[in-house]
């Protein structure tokens, strides 16, 4: 039904909400929606394993020996930050300024990639502290609960970096803006995991 | 207008290995998911052949574990899914008076993803190391300790057709929320078109779970994690959990759109509107609902305490109130209704005892008592080939027999069919009737042989014989859509005098579908047209030109990316007795040249727009006329 400007982007003025212009622009932000639903059950899955064995430290170092809740802190404040600059992004693409959505999508994926960096340290330090990803039932799900996290995270990198290339190319269309769009609400959602996986497995192995 | 792009359009195997147009991506999923039931079904009657008597030596104790094993993981996944997806491919555009599926690339993936999986895990076969540990693959029975290489093929395999699973089900949600024609509000949507909404909603919310315990599994047997070692204070009863999180909801995916086919089907030949179709509707959503609330009735006798069992055991009971409020419209909408008993109206017809049945038997379970006798007989065995065979796929049957002319253009042999449907059906009785018996004399499922005397020799030859007569019907099932189709195109638009959209359209239908996107008057479309005294539907929008997405590779070359990665860490850290193949195979380069694969080809398709192509008005009336 769409008509043949409208699913091809290419001249005339962008509209208001250039990501919801098209029936494949809604279509997209629609099944973007469930997928995150579908999501939330892999995550609350990997919590439920990890809440389950989180006991079992067996003779590896316990999480309260292990977490060094500063360098958690930092990458926690990096992260939510970083979720607040494609906010800033998603506001260019409504005024449809390009050079705002770049920025901002450059600061995201930086602090991303800073939050990166800092969990590669930290797993380092654990290794070394006797905290293998085969020490204990505990070590095991530790690291693929947050290992899962951190592999969304990275991917979160490379698409935006794509992303952002494509913008260069392309401009901003109605066939990426929904792109753009997604990309932000997929990094909401990874960093809304963070908070959790900072609750359950941070502050609940230091204090609980 | 300029339509500049041009579309390479392609022909023979490749069009079949490009296209994205959902109706020949239902004949895909056809092909393969029937290839897969008839592997499937070579296997049950291997079992069968074996359990014909009494300590006999037809196969090997563990040749029998793994027929077990790969008959079920395959009818269930390989079988039973994909012709569900075949259906729906088929006929959920057509009903909502849609041109398209919203996402056509991603359909195309998950088809190839299904039968990539597919094929990684029955090539164990040739390989001879075969899944082993039962289609629920329990650990510590799944663990390296007690299992071979087979198990991986299992988890692997059972990964990547998921995955396939689950975007199908995103694309379907996407598809009846945003592409519903004019006028077809929720509540004027057909019944098959809700169930699979369901189911696919079911799907979105049950997949990711055993994805996440493949992959635990998965890294206990490759990379020495813990989650189920003991030892290492691992769980294997997290596993249960997490597989029947999934399972229990699974075996809904499975009965949902049955149920859907069955009340088109009921309302069609009764020449009638479905009887209480708003509780129909109702009941749908709470068997969804409640599908996620009862996975523990499979674990009865782990030893979850009383409090648990008793609770899990009344909420399964409450799954018999929708599944009772969808019997009894089904039996008052053949009320008084013109019944006409085609070979479809035999197959849903003698479905609702059947699966009546299949579901007392599984209310009997339920009590947690009873079920401390019942677990792991061959009562439970009868119990679920009583609503998946008798079920889901009577629903299949009586859904090929009752669309295929819109498939394909060419109505099936109907005495033909009656002979598959009759064989199939007393044979179906016969195979498992008996099986309750068995159960309630105790012999246990998943024994390979037992002893003589015991009581259990008749049962078992009778449940052999029937069988037999199962196989019989599936043959002659074959030879009626061979013939079939040897046969010049003979079927109209309607033949069955239908009531909703998809009979408004030729058989079979164009690749634009409508012409012109239907205006939706009422429940029953077709019908409420029929009953104005109109010939065919009323139009939304003028004839114009239609935009077509284009065909592309890259849903089968990411497929096969993901195919070559799952090899690839399958065996990175296998003992290879040829340096060769060591030097080749026993590293992970095999499994990131897979990734890379998949990865450019994401790159790929993200970075070429699909700027597809129109079909003129010129071209449309003369497609329209001839197809
Ligand atoms: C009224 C509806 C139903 C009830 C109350 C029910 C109840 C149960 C219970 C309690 C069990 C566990 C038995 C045991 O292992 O001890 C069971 C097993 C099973 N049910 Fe059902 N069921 C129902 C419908 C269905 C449907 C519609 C399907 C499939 C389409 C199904 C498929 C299965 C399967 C596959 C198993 C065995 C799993 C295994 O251990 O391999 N059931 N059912
Ligand atoms: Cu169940």
């Amino acid at each position: 039904m769409s008509s043949h400007a409208d699913s091809h982007g290419h001249g005339g003025a962008l509209p208001e909400y250039p990501e919801k212009a098209t029936l494949e622009g809604r279509n997209k932000l629609l099944g973007f929606w469930f997928f995150l639903g579908g999501e939330s059950v892999l995550f609350g899955s990997l919590f439920a394993t990890f809440i389950a064995l989180r006991g079992q430290v067996l003779d590896g170092p316990s999480p309260h020996e292990l977490f060094n809740l500063a360098t958690v802190a930092l990458a926690t404040f990096i992260l939510l930050t970083s979720s607040l600059t494609s906010v800033f992004a998603v506001q260019g693409l409504h005024r449809h300024n390009v050079k705002t959505i770049q920025m901002w999508l450059a600061v995201t994926v930086v602090l991303g990639l800073a939050f990166l960096g800092l969990e590669i340290y930290e797993f380092n330090e654990y290794v070394r502290e006797g905290h293998k990803f085969t020490t204990s039932a505990f070590s095991s799900s530790f690291y693929t609960l947050v290992g899962f996290h951190g592999g969304h995270v990275l991917f979160g990198v490379l698409w935006i970096g794509l992303l952002m290339a494509q913008l260069v190319k392309k401009g901003l269309t109605v066939v990426t803006a929904p792109k753009i769009y997604v990309a932000a609400l997929y990094w909401h959602f990874v960093d809304l995991v963070w908070v959790f996986i900072f609750t359950v497995v941070y502050l609940m192995g230091k204090v609980g | 207008m300029s339509h500049s792009h041009s579309v390479k359009r392609y022909h023979g195997l490749m069009d079949w290995l490009t296209t994205v147009d959902h109706k020949k991506i239902a004949i895909l999923y056809l092909v393969a998911g029937g290839f897969f039931l008839a592997v499937g079904g070579f296997e049950a009657m291997l079992i069968r052949l074996q359990l014909m008597f009494p300590e006999n030596t037809f196969v090997a104790a563990h040749t029998f574990n793994e027929l077990i094993t790969m008959h079920g993981t395959t009818m269930i996944f390989l079988a039973g899914m994909p012709l569900l997806f075949a259906l729906m491919n088929a006929v959920v555009p057509l009903q909502i008076g849609a041109r398209d599926v919203a996402f056509p690339f991603v359909n195309a993936l998950g088809f190839w993803l299904f039968f990539f999986g597919g094929v990684l895990m029955n090539i164990s076969w040739f390989i001879g190391t075969v899944p082993d540990a039962g289609w629920t693959s329990y650990p510590p029975l799944a663990s390296n300790t007690y299992s071979g290489m087979g198990v991986n093929y299992y988890v692997v395999g059972l990964q990547i057709a998921g995955l396939g699973s689950l975007i199908g089900g995103i694309n379907f949600l996407v598809t009846i929320v945003n592409m519903r024609a004019p006028g077809m509000s929720f509540m004027r949507m057909p019944l098959f078109t809700w169930t699979i909404f369901i189911a696919s909603a079911i799907i979105l919310f049950a997949f990711p779970a055993i994805t996440v315990g493949l992959v635990l599994l998965l890294f206990d047997r490759l990379f020495g994690a813990n989650f189920f070692e003991v030892a290492n204070g691992g769980n294997p009863v997290l596993w249960q959990h997490i597989f029947w999180i999934f399972g229990h909801p699974e075996v809904y995916i499975l009965i949902l759109p049955a149920f859907g086919v069955i009340s088109e089907v009921v309302s069609t030949f009764s020449s009638k509107r479905l009887f209480g179709y708003s509780s129909m509707v109702f009941a749908t959503v709470l068997i969804g609902f409640l599908s996620f609330m009862v996975w523990a009735h499979h674990m009865f006798s782990v030893g979850l305490g009383p409090v648990a069992n008793a609770l899990f055991s009344v909420a399964t009971m409450l799954i018999a109130v929708p599944t009772g409020i969808k019997i009894f419209n089904w039996l008052f909408t053949y009320w008084g209704g013109h019944i006409r008993f085609t070979t479809a109206n035999l197959f849903a017809s003698s479905f609702i005892p059947t699966f009546v049945i299949g579901g007392v038997t599984g209310v009997m379970l339920s009590v947690a008592p009873a079920d401390y006798q019942f677990h792991d007989t061959y009562f439970v065995v009868a119990h679920f080939h009583y609503t998946i065979v008798g079920g889901l796929v009577f629903g299949i049957f009586a859904g090929l027999f009752y669309w295929w002319p819109k498939m394909f253009g060419r109505m099936l042999d109907e005495r033909l069919g009656k002979v598959t449907f009759w064989f199939f059906f007393i044979g179906f009785h016969l195979t498992f009737l008996v099986q309750h018996f068995l159960g309630l004399q105790g012999m246990p499922r998943r024994v390979f042989t037992y002893l003589k005397g015991q009581g259990w020799d008749t049962e078992n030859m009778i449940s052999t014989v029937g069988a037999l007569m199962m196989g019989i019907a599936s043959i002659v099932l074959l030879i009626n859509v061979l013939i079939t189709s040897l046969k010049p195109r003979n079927a109209d638009a309607d033949p069955w005098d239908g009531r909703t959209l998809e009979w408004a359209i030729p058989s079979p239908p164009p690749e634009y579908n409508f012409a012109q996107t239907p205006l939706v008057r009422g429940l029953d479309a077709l019908w409420v047209e029929k009953e104005a005294g109109n010939k065919t539907i009323t139009p939304a929008e003028p004839l114009g030109p239609i935009h077509m997405p284009s065909p592309s590779i890259l849903p089968f070359v990411m497929s096969v990316g993901f195919f070559i990665a799952g090899f690839g860490f399958m065996y990175a850290k296998h003992e290879f007795a040829n340096g060769i193949a060591s030097f080749l195979f026993g590293n992970y380069i095999v499994a990131v040249a897979g990734l890379v694969i998949v990865l450019v080809s994401m790159f790929l398709r993200s970075v070429f727009d699909d700027h597809g192509f129109h079909i003129e008005p010129e071209e449309l009336q003369e497609k329209g006329v001839k197809a």
